[in-house]
């Protein structure tokens, strides 16, 4: 599929729906939610940046945290030491080249292992960020973290009004214009010979190195764009939260991570963002349901992993698929 | 400068928790292959178990007894939840990826933070009673306390009863031999699904008394498992996968730096553990004493 | 262009390559034939980069690559395909030559285009599958395929590399007999076509005869004899080796 047939496919219109959807949304919705499926969409794209690196080059990070955390605390430091540059048209591509350069040390280090190793030793590395966001507290607020206040946009101040007329308002469509560059990006990313590279070193390590992929720089490659989706994600989320605090970065949250993009489903391209969305809402309404939520997402987690390992996407294709060989068994 | 002997000593007090929770760790990632997140969790339990045993139910009981009482049922309530755990929803996970291993112990993880929660409820449980009547007696000057002599002494005496296990009984060899070669102890007959199981429970019970033994001197508050676990985790990379000698060094390691660090630089204290990790990591990455 | 001098590779205390001494030299077609355990993928592996040697020099052309990473190797021109096949069993034949034709065309890095977009590599991945007879199969992912196919593609995806120099380890293994020729067949012609040296690991001795122009026998380690596949096969010691006949 090259470009031009790209854009006419199927999928194609399904995101540009999905997008036109989208766009009148936040008038429907009450402000409350409009803010939790603008926190959704913020970790999808986080989810997204993480399962470049699981489904597309074979790499469970456990430290995805801390690059989220980074570009959120880009966002607060701006404020805190540049605040004559606290605009969003700066702090965006901002966060982009600090999650970058972060991820770029943070990836040097862990792409030299594989499996469980890797795994750890991202675990590792997130937990030195938070420790460091935690105990640097001249410099980062500590473990009362940073607030975040509303940007400039497009020369517009927001001083004085409300967060959540900002973010059901101009912010809303900003992210979800930022979320389909987001996507469109990564698809195509996925699908580009890099995608493919990365995918031949997911398949056969081995086989790769031999056809000459140099598999620790390709995967040191894809440990940068997967930090900058995910730091991106972050800084897009702080404005959401208001406040950023240490524990983004505690590998509690790199857990999350890792849970919203099995629960969407990691084999399907969008399941991390499915996923993500659907964490979000699960989150708020265990927390306001029950003071003892976190046991219902345990179990609720566990049930997960045990009865639909392909998460929600990869259950509802096996559904399909299902019920459309019985349909044509019927006619046949 | 006699502070510096205390210092020392205390950093064993640490060392001797930092041991026997990274023990319980490293054999069911030896064994299993499985890095078990809900540790810190399985020692909380330990912890919860003790406190409230030796806080509320046997108070007035002579002390020594009620320590052993409270610790025995850590032992006990933390190993039975792992053997639970294992055969419920673990044992499943065998033959699954990487990524779902880890996420099934994140969520058993969320779910017994979450048990615990329901039956001790939010508060915190107090029991100091076996510490305050074991007295203290005077090193070089200073004055410390009997307690935690008995903490390292036990913790060490646990660990050098299992390095006999391991290495001197056949249950030991058959739980080594497939910590090095799954497939091959499969193909010599051991039965592999038993042994996890074992491995699992015996890593919770050390979880267990882990949490316990600090009991008569911190109290039991939710949460409680957090900082142990990514401190045994250290102890783990530094000291490598499946080795006894190891776990004792990393332990070490991660104890001492917490006594002077506290003393001294408490705000680089943990970033430093960490950044140590990463570098044996990079350099060694199979840990300091690790086999591969 | 290929010259191995004096390589040595100890695995333990076992020396499994003992000083091998050869050269293959432009356009030519050689085999390598030996009892099992003789040391013959090893030194696939060792041309190749999988592994690196004790001691010893492997030169191409006038480069020393005694333990250059395999991908300057296939920069220069030295590609492989492996004894037990070896291929992305997640991606489709076609995608699975098309990978090595970005790898040589140095497109692996490119991430803004879809990788359809580039309709020339992609034809040309096409053109390979179509010399090697699993144009039908582009579609179709690895483990589909028969044994013997698999090993075509193994073959095919080192003959999209565009190698000068091309180490084939036992091509024909797990190919049907019947077929076996006409597999050879194709890839000595596309060989021919292309000016490709070649080493050749082989087993069936009617290949050896048939396909290759010298012959180089290996046991445990060393290189006992190089020349003329007829005049060497009939040296006594070769017999005693290959076929356990006392002379």
């Amino acid at each position: 599929m090259d470009v031009k047939s790209a854009i006419r496919s199927p999928k194609a219109f399904v995101y540009l729906a999905v997008f036109v959807l989208l766009l009148p949304l936040a008038n429907f919705l009450s402000p409350y939610q409009v803010m939790l499926l603008e926190a959704g969409i913020t970790l999808g794209i986080s989810a997204l940046g993480f399962n470049l690196l699981l489904r597309y080059t074979g790499l469970l990070s456990f430290g995805h945290g801390a690059l989220f955390a980074v570009g959120a605390y880009t966002v607060g430091m701006m404020y805190k030491y540049f605040p004559a540059l606290y605009s969003i048209e700066i702090l965006i591509p901002a966060s982009i080249i600090v999650s970058m350069i972060v991820a770029g040390i943070f990836g040097y280090i862990c792409v030299r292992h594989t499996f469980i190793f890797f795994a750890i030793i991202t675990m590792a590395v997130s937990m030195v960020i938070f420790t460091l966001l935690l105990k640097f507290y001249h410099f980062t607020g500590g473990s009362d973290g940073i607030h975040i206040e509303l940007p400039t946009m497009l020369g517009t101040s927001y001083t004085g009004i409300k967060r959540f007329e900002f973010l059901s308002g101009p912010y809303y469509y900003f992210l979800i214009c930022i979320f389909a560059v987001c996507v469109i990006v990564m698809q195509g990313i996925v699908n580009s010979p890099f995608g493919k590279t990365l995918q031949s070193i997911r398949d056969n390590e081995v086989r790769a190195e031999m056809v000459g992929i140099r598999v620790k720089r390709y995967r040191w490659y894809a440990f940068l764009v997967s930090g900058i989706f995910t730091g991106l994600g972050g800084a897009l989320y702080s404005f959401i939260n208001g406040h950023v605090t240490p524990e983004l970065a505690e590998w509690i949250f790199s857990g999350e991570i890792v849970f919203m993009t099995l629960l969407g489903g990691f084999m399907i391209f969008e399941g991390p963002i499915i996923g993500a969305i659907l964490f979000t809402y699960l989150q708020l309404y265990l927390t306001s349901w029950t003071e003892y939520w976190q046991f219902a997402m345990g179990v609720i987690l566990i049930l997960l992993v045990l009865l639909l390992p392909q998460g929600i996407s990869g259950g509802v294709a096996d559904l399909y698929r299902k019920l459309k060989k019985s349909k044509t068994r019927e006619i046949s | 400068m006699e502070y510096v002997l205390i210092y020392i000593l205390n950093g064993l007090y640490f060392t001797s928790f930092v041991f026997l929770t990274s023990l319980g760790l490293n054999i069911i990632l030896g064994v299993m292959g499985i890095l078990n997140l809900a540790h810190g969790a399985l020692y909380a339990i330990g912890a919860f178990v003790a406190a409230w045993l030796i806080g509320s139910m046997f108070a007035g009981m002579s002390v020594l007894l009620i320590l052993a009482g409270g610790l025995v049922a850590a032992i006990g309530i933390a190993g039975a939840c792992g053997l639970l755990m294992e055969i419920s929803f673990i044992r499943p996970m065998y033959n699954r990826t990487l990524e779902y291993q880890l996420l099934i112990t994140f969520g058993a993880m969320l779910a017994v933070e979450g048990l615990i929660k329901m039956i001790w409820g939010g508060q915190s449980y107090y029991a100091s009673a076996p510490f305050v009547s074991m007295g203290s007696i005077e090193i070089v000057g200073s004055v410390y306390p009997v307690y935690f002599i008995f903490a390292m002494v036990l913790s060490f005496a646990t660990g050098f009863g299992l390095w006999l296990l391991l290495s001197k009984t056949r249950l030991g060899i058959m739980l080594r031999a497939i910590s090095m070669d799954r497939e091959m102890a499969q193909a010599m007959g051991i039965r592999i699904k038993w042994f996890n199981t074992l491995a699992f429970a015996l890593g919770a019970g050390l979880a267990g008394l882990a949490g316990a033994l600090i009991i008569p001197t911190t109290p039991a508050t939710l949460g409680i498992g957090m900082d142990p676990l990514i401190r045994a985790f250290i102890v783990v990379v530094i000291g490598g996968l499946g080795s006894l000698r190891g776990a004792l060094l990393g332990s070490l390691i991660v104890g001492e730096t917490r006594s002077f660090g506290v003393a001294y630089f408490p705000e680089i204290e943990l970033p430093l553990l960490f950044l140590v990790a990463v570098v044996i990591l990079v350099v060694k990455p199979e840990g300091l004493f690790g086999s591969k | 262009m290929l010259e191995v001098n004096d390589l040595i590779k100890d695995f333990g205390g076992a020396r499994v390559i003992d000083s091998a001494r050869f050269r293959v030299e432009k356009d030519e077609i050689v085999s390598l034939i030996g009892p099992n355990g003789a040391g013959k993928t090893t030194l696939v592996n060792l041309i190749s980069g999988h592994i690196l040697p004790t001691a010893g020099q492997i030169k191409f052309f006038h480069h020393d690559i005694t333990s250059a990473p395999p991908y300057q190797r296939i920069k220069l021109g030295v590609a492989r395909n492996f004894q037990l096949t070896n291929l992305f069993d997640a991606s489709s034949v076609l995608e699975n030559v098309r990978v090595c034709l970005f790898s040589v065309y140095g497109k692996l890095s490119k991430m803004l285009l879809p990788a359809d977009h580039y309709k020339e590599i992609t034809q040309e991945a096409l053109n390979i599958l179509e010399i090697f007879d699993l144009a039908d199969k582009k579609d179709l992912y690895p483990t589909a395929l028969a044994e013997g196919e698999k090993k075509i593609l193994d073959s095919a995806m080192a003959f999209a590399l565009k190698p000068t120099f091309l180490l084939l380890d036992e091509p024909t293994s797990g190919v049907a007999t019947n077929n076996k020729f006409k597999v050879m067949d194709t890839i000595v012609s596309a060989l021919k076509k292309e000016k490709i040296a070649c080493m050749i690991i082989e087993h069936d001795m009617d290949i050896v005869l048939d396909y290759t122009d010298r012959v180089l026998v290996i046991s445990e380690g060393r290189i006992l004899a190089s020349g003329n596949p007829r005049e060497v096969m009939d040296q006594a010691d070769v017999k005693e080796i290959l076929f356990g006949i006392e002379a």
